[in-house]
C-alpha cells in the first residue's frame, strides 16, 4: 500500500508542478499587461504598481517567488479587487463550492447506486429498462441545458422553487444540486449496474445465497463491495467534473462560490486571481484523483497486489 | 462465383447490424440532416444572422419568424442554423486533430514497443492528470477568444484516450502473421504502420471518434455559455442557450428551442456511437 501511495505521489507532484509552471508563464505571456487601464496612469503610479506586484523583477525570479509563496498558500493580491487577496477570495468561495459539490456527489451516488443495483438485480425488467433509459438522457443533457430548463419549469412556470441564491431562500439549494448531480447520478447508475451484474454472477454470491443469507445481506454486505469498484474509480474524474461544472451551475444560479469567482476573474482578466484559482482548482482535482485512486486500491485487492510484487 | 460462396465482409456485417439498431439509425439520420442544413445555411436561412430589428424586439414564434426573435429582433431560426455550423465545425475539426495526433502517437508507441513505448505512454498518463478544462479557460482568457485556437486546444486535449486505444490495438496486431510476413518481405516500417496497422485499428477509432464529437461540442458550448468561447454577433448553440437563460422569464422560446436542438444532437451522436460500437465489435458490449 505504501508503495502504491508513493508511486501515485511520484506522478501527482510533477503534474502539479507542470500545471503551476504552464499557468504561470501562460498568464505572463498575455498580450497587454494587467494594468492596461482605460484611464491614463502616470509613470510614477505605474512604477509603484509594478513594484507592489513584483512585476519589475526578472521573470524567473517572479516565478520562484510565486512558487514559494504559493506553497505557503499565498497567491498574492487580487488585481481587480484592491485590498483583497486571492487567498481571501478562495476562503470565501471555497466552502460554498464544497457544499454544492458534496451535496451533488451524495445525490449522485445515492440515487445512482440505488437504481443501478436495482437494475442489476431485476435485469431485463421494467425496473432495469426505465432507470437505464432515464440515465441515458441524464448523460446526454448537459448542465448548461438542464439548469436553465429546470429553473424555467420549476422556478418560473410552476413557481415552486427559487431560481437563484444559496441559503437565502427556502429550497434554493435543490435546483443547483440536481443540475450538477444528474449527469453523475446517471454515470453512477450505469457503472454500478455493470459492476453488480459482474459480481452477482460469481461463485461467492451463490455460496452466500446457499448459506441461506437474506437477499438484503447478500446484496448489501457481499455484492456491493465488489460491485461498486467501478463507481469508486469514477469518483476522481467525477469530482474534477463537478468542480468544472460548478463554474456553470454557480453562474446560472447566482451562487457566490469559487466557481463563479473564477469565471468572473476570467471575464475581468484579473490575472492574479485567475492564476491563483487555476492553480488551486488544479491542485484540488489532482488531490481528489489521488484519493479516489487510493480508495479504489483499498477496495480492490487485485490493484494492491499488482504493486506488492514489483 | 456462385451466390452461396459469397461471404459478406466485416463492413457489410457491421452495416447490417447498425441498420437493425433503431436508435442508432435515428441518430445517424438526424446528424446527416443537420450536416446538410448546416452546409446549406447561407442559402436557406430566412434572414441574416446579425440582422437586428430593435423596433420588433423579442417576439414569440410566428409565420414571419418560425422560432421567434430575440431581444434585438434577430431571427432565432437563422441564428440556430448558423450556430449549428459552428458547433459541427468545432466537433469535426477538433475530433480530426485528436484523431491525427492520437492515431500517430498510439501507432508509433505500440509498434516500436520497448522503452520508447514506456516513455510515450508515461507522457500520456501524466497528461491525463492535468485538469485541461482549466488550461483551456486560461488559454481563452490569455490569448483572446479565437475560434482557431479553441479548435486546436480542444483537439489537443482529446487525443489521449485515442492514443491509448490505438496503442493497445497495434500492440496485439503487430504479432500477427500478416505483419510478420510484411516484415520478412522487407517492407519499410513506416509502410507497415500506414498500410497494415492503421487500417486495422479503424473500427475502434471510428467508434471513439463518434463519441468524441459530442464531447467536443459540449466543451465548445460550455465555453461559449461562460462567455469565453464564440462571441456575438456570431452565433453558437452555447451562446444561444446562454442568451436564452438570461431572458427566459420573458421569452421562453429563446431557451427551449436551442436547448432541444442541442440535446437532440448530443443524443443522436451518442446513440450513433453506441450503435457503431455494437456493430463493429460485438464483443465490446454496451458497458
Amino acid at each position: 500500500m505504501l508503495k502504491l501511495i508513493l508511486n501515485r505521489l511520484m506522478v501527482s507532484i510533477p503534474v502539479l508542478l507542470a500545471v503551476v509552471t504552464i499557468t504561470f508563464f501562460m498568464v505572463h505571456a498575455a498580450p497587454g499587461g494587467p494594468f492596461d487601464f482605460d484611464r491614463v496612469v502616470s509613470p510614477e503610479v505605474m512604477e509603484k504598481l509594478n513594484e507592489k506586484y513584483n512585476l519589475d523583477a526578472p521573470l524567473y525570479k517572479q516565478y520562484f517567488d510565486y512558487l514559494v509563496s504559493a506553497i505557503q498558500g499565498d497567491f498574492g493580491p487580487s488585481f481587480r479587487y484592491p485590498g483583497r487577496t486571492v487567498a481571501e477570495m478562495i476562503a470565501i468561495g471555497l466552502p460554498i463550492t464544497f457544499e454544492l459539490a458534496i451535496y451533488s456527489i451524495l445525490f449522485a451516488t445515492f440515487l445512482g447506486i440505488t437504481f443501478g443495483s436495482l437494475a442489476a438485480l431485476k435485469q431485463n425488467t421494467l425496473l432495469d429498462y426505465i432507470p437505464m433509459s432515464i440515465s441515458m438522457a441524464g448523460i446526454c443533457i448537459p448542465s448548461i441545458v438542464l439548469g436553465p430548463l429546470l429553473s424555467l419549469i420549476f422556478g418560473i412556470w410552476m413557481g415552486w422553487l427559487p431560481v437563484s441564491g444559496w441559503g437565502t431562500y427556502a429550497g434554493d439549494k435543490l435546483l443547483p444540486v440536481v443540475t450538477l448531480g444528474t449527469a453523475y447520478a446517471a454515470y453512477c447508475a450505469r457503472l454500478s449496474r455493470g459492476g453488480m451484474l459482474e459480481i452477482l454472477g460469481q461463485d461467492f454470491i451463490r455460496t452466500a445465497r446457499a448459506k441461506g443469507l437474506s437477499e438484503f445481506r447478500v446484496v448489501v454486505v457481499h455484492a456491493l463491495r465488489g460491485g461498486l469498484i467501478p463507481v469508486v474509480s469514477f469518483l476522481g474524474p467525477a469530482i474534477a467534473g463537478l468542480l468544472a461544472g460548478s463554474f456553470v451551475v454557480e453562474t446560472i444560479f447566482g451562487i457566490p462560490g469559487l466557481g463563479r469567482f473564477y469565471v468572473q476573474a476570467a471575464f475581468n482578466r484579473d490575472y492574479t486571481m485567475i492564476l491563483g484559482t487555476s492553480i488551486f482548482f488544479s491542485a484540488l482535482i489532482i488531490l481528489f484523483n489521488l484519493l479516489a485512486d487510493l480508495l479504489g486500491a483499498a477496495m480492490d485487492p487485485r490493484v494492491r497486489e499488482s504493486y506488492s510484487d514489483e | 462465383m456462385s451466390e452461396l460462396l459469397q461471404i459478406s465482409s466485416i463492413w457489410q456485417d457491421a452495416i447490417f447490424r447498425l441498420k437493425s439498431n433503431r436508435l442508432a439509425v435515428f441518430g445517424g439520420v438526424f446528424i446527416i440532416l443537420l450536416i446538410i442544413l448546416a452546409t446549406l445555411t447561407p442559402w436557406i436561412a430566412p434572414y441574416d444572422y446579425a440582422q437586428q430589428d430593435r423596433v420588433l424586439g423579442p417576439t414569440p414564434p410566428s409565420f414571419q419568424h418560425l422560432l421567434g426573435t430575440d431581444y434585438l429582433g434577430r431571427d432565432l431560426l437563422t441564428r440556430l442554423l448558423y450556430g449549428s455550423r459552428i458547433s459541427l465545425l468545432v466537433g469535426f475539426i477538433a475530433t480530426t486533430v485528436a484523431l491525427i495526433i492520437g492515431v500517430t502517437w498510439g501507432t508509433v508507441a505500440g509498434y516500436l514497443g520497448g522503452s520508447i513505448d514506456t516513455w510515450m505512454m508515461r507522457i500520456v498518463d501524466t497528461l491525463y492528470g492535468i485538469p485541461f478544462i482549466i488550461l483551456i479557460i486560461l488559454l481563452m482568457v490569455v490569448f483572446g477568444r479565437s475560434l482557431v485556437l479553441m479548435f486546436m486546444a480542444i483537439g489537443a486535449v482529446e487525443w489521449l484516450t485515442m492514443a491509448r486505444i490505438v496503442r493497445a490495438q497495434v500492440n496485439s496486431l503487430k504479432q500477427r502473421e500478416f505483419v510478420l510476413a510484411a516484415k520478412a518481405m522487407g517492407v519499410k516500417e513506416t509502410t507497415i504502420m500506414t498500410r497494415h496497422l492503421i487500417p486495422n485499428t479503424l473500427g475502434p477509432v471510428i467508434v471513439y471518434a463518434t463519441l468524441t464529437v459530442p464531447q467536443v461540442m459540449l466543451l465548445e458550448a460550455f465555453l461559449s455559455f461562460l462567455g469565453l468561447g464564440v462571441q456575438a454577433p456570431m452565433s453558437s448553440w452555447g451562446l444561444l442557450i446562454r442568451d436564452g437563460a438570461v431572458s427566459m422569464e420573458e421569452s421562453w422560446w429563446l431557451l427551449v428551442f436551442p436547448a432541444v436542438i442541442f440535446s437532440t444532437t448530443l443524443f443522436s451522436l451518442n446513440f450513433l456511437g453506441d450503435g457503431l460500437r455494437d456493430a463493429l465489435d460485438p464483443r465490446m458490449g454496451p458497458n
